[in-house]
């Protein structure tokens, strides 16, 4: 009997016989709510993970000058990084540049990719306020929402993007 | 030795050459990139004749292949996605090296410590469960070959003219490997699947997390956790210590240095997924969740950059590939597509992997423009260039050849040799 198999019975032994086990050498360990809410950064398009907190484009105006600006630019015009402001219509050509504006299909996706990615130099540096701040402060400037529109759960996944309905899926049948 | 007969047109001999038996009787010349001198005398090199080098504990090619590199499109570091290209050019077989395997970095390598690295996979099971590479690397491994491509591979050609520059610049974001790992499958058989579960997030323990969305379909199909990447352990830019691998889907989807998945029952419309990989059509509408990376070929050998030696018996060869399964056919044409012979296909022939096919081809030494075009056994067609971007669109001017702002180019490539044997790109 290989040293594999025996840890493998020891192991069926230590779990109980008479628990479901799937056919597997079930080495992986369980782990709890809390050990899973500490890690787990995702956010559906439906608000499902997005945290407490909120922010307004006023307070997303002074956090993007001092954290975003020097790669996206004075007022999100763009820089080293892209702009985050503006966009062509998608109909003047298959190179025109994706941005918030003309592409981007969910709001929620602001919230998680600046909370999980941002500043390059420091992702996930910013608190969940500053983030929510910082969405407001670019849907806003965008004018995807009023001027003084704060974001936080609630409000964010309801924001309806202005391409939202703009994709086809490729392949349905592999879904 | 029989004559070989031309298959099809401006001296393509095809495949046939190979099978006959006749190609002993035949030298093949070989491509160069500069004019070298061939020895004139049969004499001991100096190096016969002292003792060689150190043998070093790990092997790195010699000194005189130091162009067989990955092109690097951000050498510095800057604040932005590094691109690493694969040298098709000088490379040959089916497999890639690891470390000219190609890369795409989002924020740079991370120097993990694969003590200390977990993947967690939890949502919509019924026992969230965490797994260390050790705990990982005693299950029962799988093997196999696939390649993975970028979804921007071949961008520069949705260029309106044609852009000069090699089969690398071109076509080095993809590359094969043989990956050995634990099928997902028996994870998620461990964890139990909520049947509402119809997708997997997966986040990677690199600087930006760069998450995806996944079908649990493609999750059950044929994925994989790759732990070993050609016999070794994960390249860093490759996913050390552990990555996701979905064979034949677009390469951004694979995700590296994987260390969550959470399955759901909508896509998290990720960054990556809902804006970089998703596709401008000439309409304005945008494709979204592409997946697959659609039967291709291109050549590799002559290209863009290599120099024919004058009129003679040459090997045409390329790599072709479908993200459906194999490659069932090459044809090969040297008259710019108006007559076309067949390619042999190297054994073995596999399912989502590199296939390389060669021919034969006595070039006369006057112009000609070569072309390789694939079909894969579910009986997908690459598509002609004008097929393809009457479809798909093109560019109103060339874009910077190092960027993709377009992606999932699967068209015919085609290279046209002048009088002086010099390798241009067309269109055809």
């Amino acid at each position: 009997m290989s040293t594999r198999e025996l840890s493998r019975i020891a192991l069926l032994l230590a779990l109980g016989a008479n628990t479901a086990i799937a056919a597997g050498p079930n080495l992986g360990k369980p782990l709890t709510a809390a050990e899973i809410a500490a890690w787990d950064i995702s956010i559906q398009p439906d608000g499902t993970g997005l945290p407490p907190g909120g922010g307004t484009p006023a307070q997303g105006a002074r956090i993007y000058a001092q954290k975003c600006a020097l790669c996206h630019g004075e007022g999100a015009k763009g820089g080293a990084s892209s702009a985050l402001v503006g966009g062509a219509p998608l109909t003047s050509g298959i190179e025109t540049v994706k941005t918030i504006a003309n592409f981007w299909g969910y709001s929620t996706t602001l919230f998680d990719f600046i909370r999980r990615a941002m500043p390059w130099q420091q992702p996930r540096s910013l608190t969940n306020d500053e983030v929510y701040a910082l969405c407001a402060y670019l849907l806003s400037i965008n004018k995807i929402t009023g001027e003084n529109e704060a974001m936080n759960a609630e409000t964010l996944p309801k924001v309806k993007m202005p391409n939202r309905d703009g994709f086809i899926i490729r392949f349905p049948d592999r879904i | 030795m029989g004559k070989i007969e031309a298959v099809a047109g401006n001296g393509l001999l095809g495949r046939r050459a190979f099978l006959r038996g006749s190609l002993a009787a035949a030298a093949v010349t070989g491509y160069t990139f500069t004019k070298s001198a061939s020895a004139e005398t049969l004499a001991d090199g100096p190096w016969s004749k002292v003792p060689g080098e150190l043998v070093a504990p790990y092997n790195l090619p010699s000194h005189f292949e130091k162009n067989a590199v990955r092109t690097l499109s951000n050498p510095k570091g800057e604040p932005r996605t590094s691109h690493a290209r694969t040298p098709h050019h000088l490379l040959n077989g089916t497999f890639t090296p690891n470390g000219l395997h190609f890369t795409i970095s989002h924020a740079g390598n991370p120097d993990i410590d694969p003590e200390q690295h977990r993947l967690a996979i939890h949502g919509l099971v019924k026992r969230p469960l965490v797994f260390t590479l050790d705990t990982l690397s005693r299950y029962p491994l799988v093997s196999r070959m696939t390649f993975v491509e970028c979804g921007g591979n071949s961008a520069p050609m949705f260029s309106n003219e044609p852009i000069q520059a090699s089969v690398q610049a071109l076509h080095g974001l993809a590359s094969c490997a043989e990956w050995t790992g634990v099928p997902l499958s028996t994870l998620l058989e461990e964890t139990g699947v909520d049947p509402k579960a119809k997708w997997l997030v997966a986040e990677g323990a690199d600087a930006p997390a760069l998450s995806r969305s996944v079908p649990l379909k493609k999750a059950l199909d044929d994925a994989m956790i790759a732990l070993y990447q050609n016999g070794e352990r994960l390249m860093p830019g490759n996913g050390y210590p552990m990555r996701l691998l979905l064979p034949g889907y677009e390469g951004n989807m694979n995700v590296k240095y994987l260390r969550r998945l959470k399955l759901v029952e909508e896509p998290a419309m990720s960054y990556y997924e809902s804006r970089t990989y998703s596709q401008i059509l000439p309409s304005g509408k945008a494709y979204r969740f592409f997946f697959l990376q659609e039967v291709k070929s291109f050549i590799t050998q002559p290209s863009h950059g290599l120099a024919m030696k004058g009129p003679g018996l040459y090997e045409i060869s390329g790599i072709a590939y479908s993200g459906t399964g194999r490659i069932a056919k090459v044809m090969v044409s040297a008259d710019g597509g108006a007559s076309w012979a067949q390619a042999a296909l190297q054994e073995p022939v596999q399912s989502k992997a590199f296939t390389r096919f060669r021919a034969l081809w006595r070039w006369d030494g006057g112009p000609a423009v070569l072309q390789s075009r694939a079909w894969d056994e579910a009986g997908n067609v690459q598509p002609t260039r004008a097929q393809f971007v009457a479809e798909r669109g093109e560019t109103r001017k060339p874009p910077a050849v190092q960027g993709f702002p377009n992606q999932h180019f699967n068209a015919i490539t085609s290279w046209a040799i002048d009088a002086k044997g010099e390798v241009k790109h067309v269109y055809a």
